[in-house]
């Protein structure tokens, strides 16, 4: 390499590669017990990339680890459905919303729930997983547990594909309704996060936490209107049934597909939002109390 | 100034109860139960329940114990000082370069830091298995801390650097291990941050490569300006690439602005028993300075240079000394050769006062030939360094050259069972027979 090649030159000559977000060149960095950072959130946008790769790296290892790896994300949310539809619509014969066909209304809480559960399982594994990564280099820790969910959101992406074709297969035609998915999409996220959060603090914390973590989704599924409609939970019972934060991000994925849910924006669902709210908040703040002692814990 | 440090005082909570460093849900349930079950013993009086209380405080005291990893550290460093970081295991070395690099919190103190700051604290951080090794270097790149484009840049620079185009696309599990630490090593050594900071990783790798990436780091550093920390037990490495000492023991810190009497205050308080005597740093920088390596090579059973060789394989040192100036007489000028490990302990000692040297022929009064043949290396694998001196009594060494050269041990069948003698199995390898009955 001569002298004339560009590349030769230091880094700080090269404005094109030089970021004055990532670059604190020349400000002083200050490390000191308990400091909880200003820039935090700034910080956190620096860091952008990091978090692209690592979603990216999640997500090219698990499609190149199994050779089904595509078809498993279309074969589990199928099948489920099927048992759904058969156990709860045709033996228990519990009514759809409206005349949508049940299936329809089963993958419509699928959904969401397939989504909301393999982010928080992956959520609260994600630390433990890259402890080699925490203890050698630093960056936002929240990079981890947040760039997990979106191999979650991949397999989502292929779910909404066959929920496209479930459709076509019944004639099924949305409504403008199905405008407001993204706002059901980022409320369900914003409950996997905070939610992940949570799991993934307690599981650097205590360690046997990952046994309860199976439990409380499998119990999850079944206070969630996953395989039935949320119209059939008695009146009385609804305002409780609606702590659970996915009654209204599923609720509100069927009022965007089926047209004409079982759901009107009442107590219910801002109770939901509540706690959805509530959990981001909490989530985040225990992270960001844990993470200052992460390198020493895991 | 890029670092100022002050205070600093990291402390480490040591649990005796559970032996694990984290904690289990269902312990500190039961912790709790147990001393709720015993507040509310209907039995215990007034008095009963405070010595409860001061009993469950008495325990968790026992079980917890403070240790300070660091404790008031205290140093600045100049922009473009190459620091070389020193001391025995358990000094602070490694906590040092883990709170410099944000990777854990201090529990006291200040540290203040300007510009960018790239630590290396293991080779491939990040890198995984399944990955290609053109997609690797793009994670690692990341998350080293350089930017898509500035590994776009670099790409071609560091597949060149790592000498292996043709492996580009092979998902980095099929790689040989010195395949997977070049490429990582390349990675590294193309990171342009105003603050290097370097832990031990130098230490693995085949000798060539290593000295490249050594040498570009160092012309980087010597060209822009950079400062750079190097956490290292090889005093040669800290040799060629440090002008600043800092020495850890038992978490303070010492700076030293001599590289030599750095070195010299580390070897003092490297020697414990009177087997290990050094000499006194004048004689010996006198001598080190008229003295010098003019060759130095390993050949295997067969005559061929080697650095590679089998648990068990012999080995011959060949080693020409140049003496143009070194005092005393030539004729008691002995030479010695000492075995380290890669964590730099002495596992073995070599030298004309203990082996009865052969002579073959008349004394050079210019150079010294020597040749040691080794019968049998009984090592566990890894990497070790061979340190030369020269000295002439058996008490005072007139020079010492630490980590001249370093060969590996592979794995063998040394015992011919079958089976592999492993790590943590201890690093004495005996030869011995087991009759069962």
């Amino acid at each position: 390499m001569t002298l004339h090649d560009p590349r030769a030159l230091p880094l700080a000559a090269r404005p094109d590669l030089w970021r004055p977000g990532r670059d604190p060149a020349r400000q002083w960095l200050v490390i000191e017990p308990n400091r909880s950072q200003s820039h935090y959130w700034r910080e956190l946008w620096c860091y952008r990339e990091l978090f692209a790769i690592l979603a990216w790296r999640d997500i090219a290892v698990r499609y190149k680890q199994t050779c089904i790896g595509v078809a498993w994300a279309l074969i589990r949310p199928l099948l489920t459905m099927v048992v759904f539809t058969v156990i709860f619509g045709k033996l228990a014969k519990l009514p759809s919303d409206g005349n949508a066909p049940y299936a329809v209304l089963v993958f419509a809480g699928m959904l969401p729930w397939q989504f909301f559960s393999t982010a928080l399982s992956s959520c609260a594994e994600s630390l433990i997983a890259n402890s080699n990564l925490l203890t050698k280099i630093y960056f936002p820790r929240i990079i981890i547990p947040a760039a997990s969910i979106i191999t979650s959101a991949v397999d989502f992406g292929f779910s909404l594909l066959i929920l496209a074709a479930l459709m076509l297969w019944y004639h099924w035609w949305p409504s403008w309704r199905l405008l407001s998915l993204p706002l059901w999409i980022g409320i369900a996220v914003a409950a996997s996060i905070g939610t992940g959060l949570w799991l993934a603090s307690l599981n650097v914390q205590y360690r046997d936490f990952r046994y309860v973590v199976p439990f409380l989704l499998q119990l999850g599924l079944y206070v969630s209107p996953v395989g039935f409609s949320s119209a059939i939970v008695p009146t009385h019972w609804q305002l409780l049934f609606s702590l659970n934060p996915m009654v209204a991000v599923i609720e509100g994925f069927r009022w965007a597909i089926l047209g004409r849910g079982a759901y009107s924006p009442g107590p219910g669902f801002w109770l939901s939002m509540l706690v959805v709210g509530l959990l981001l908040y909490s989530g985040v703040r225990r992270f960001r109390r844990v993470e200052l002692q992460l390198a020493d814990v895991i | 100034m890029v670092i100022r440090v002050e205070n600093l005082g990291k402390k480490y909570a040591l649990h005796h109860q559970p032996p694990q460093r984290y904690r289990a849900l269902r312990d500190s349930i039961s912790q709790r139960a147990k001393a709720t079950a015993r507040l509310l013993n209907p039995f215990t009086l007034a008095a009963q329940l405070q010595r409860a209380q001061r009993q469950a405080n008495r325990e968790q005291q026992a079980a917890i114990e403070e240790f300070w990893a660091l404790k008031d550290v205290n140093f600045e460093i100049q922009r473009g000082e190459r620091v070389g970081i020193i001391g025995r295991n358990g000094g602070g070395k490694s906590t040092l370069l883990k709170i410099l690099s944000r990777i854990v919190e201090p529990t006291t103190g200040r540290v203040e830091i300007r510009g960018r700051v790239a630590s290396l604290l293991e080779v491939g951080t990040g890198f995984h298995p399944e990955l290609s090794g053109r997609e690797n270097i793009y994670l690692n790149g990341a998350i080293l801390g350089m930017s898509r484009r500035e590994i776009q840049l670099k790409f071609d620079e560091i597949v060149a650097f790592a000498e292996m185009e043709q492996f580009l696309d092979t998902p980095v599990k099929h790689y040989s291990s010195g395949m997977y630490v070049r490429l990582a090593f390349a990675v590294a050594a193309h990171l342009e941050p105003e603050i290097l900071v370097v832990d031990e990783v130098l230490a693995v790798g085949d000798a060539v490569f290593q000295e490249r990436c050594i040498g570009k780091m160092w012309t980087a550093a010597e060209n822009d300006g950079k400062t750079i920390l190097v956490v290292s037990h090889s005093i040669a490495i800290i040799q060629s690439i440090c002008n600043r000492i800092l020495l850890c023991q038992q978490g303070r810190v010492q700076w030293h602005h001599e590289v030599a009497a750095g070195i010299a205050a580390y070897q003092q308080s490297c020697s414990l028993g009177p087997g290990n005597r050094k000499p006194s740093p004048p004689r010996a920088a006198a001598a080190a300075q008229s003295t010098a390596i003019r060759s130095l090579w390993l050949e295997d059973r067969d005559g061929r240079p080697a650095e590679r060789f089998a648990i068990g394989d012999p080995m011959l040192v060949r080693l020409e000394l140049s003496l143009a100036s070194t005092p005393g007489s030539r004729q008691r000028l002995i030479p010695g050769f000492g075995i380290t490990d890669a964590a730099g302990q002495r596992l073995a000692t070599l030298n004309g006062f203990l082996l009865k040297p052969i002579r073959s022929g008349p004394a050079d009064p210019e150079i010294m030939t020597a040749k040691l043949w080794i019968e049998s290396l009984p090592l566990v694998p890894g990497i070790y360094c061979l340190d030369i001196s020269l000295a002439d009594s058996p008490t005072s060494m007139l020079a010492v050259f630490p980590d001249s050269i370093r060969f590996r041990i592979d794995e063998s069948d040394y015992y011919q069972s079958g089976f592999l003698p492993g790590h943590g199995q201890g690093p004495l390898l005996i030869r011995a027979q087991l009759s069962l009955a």
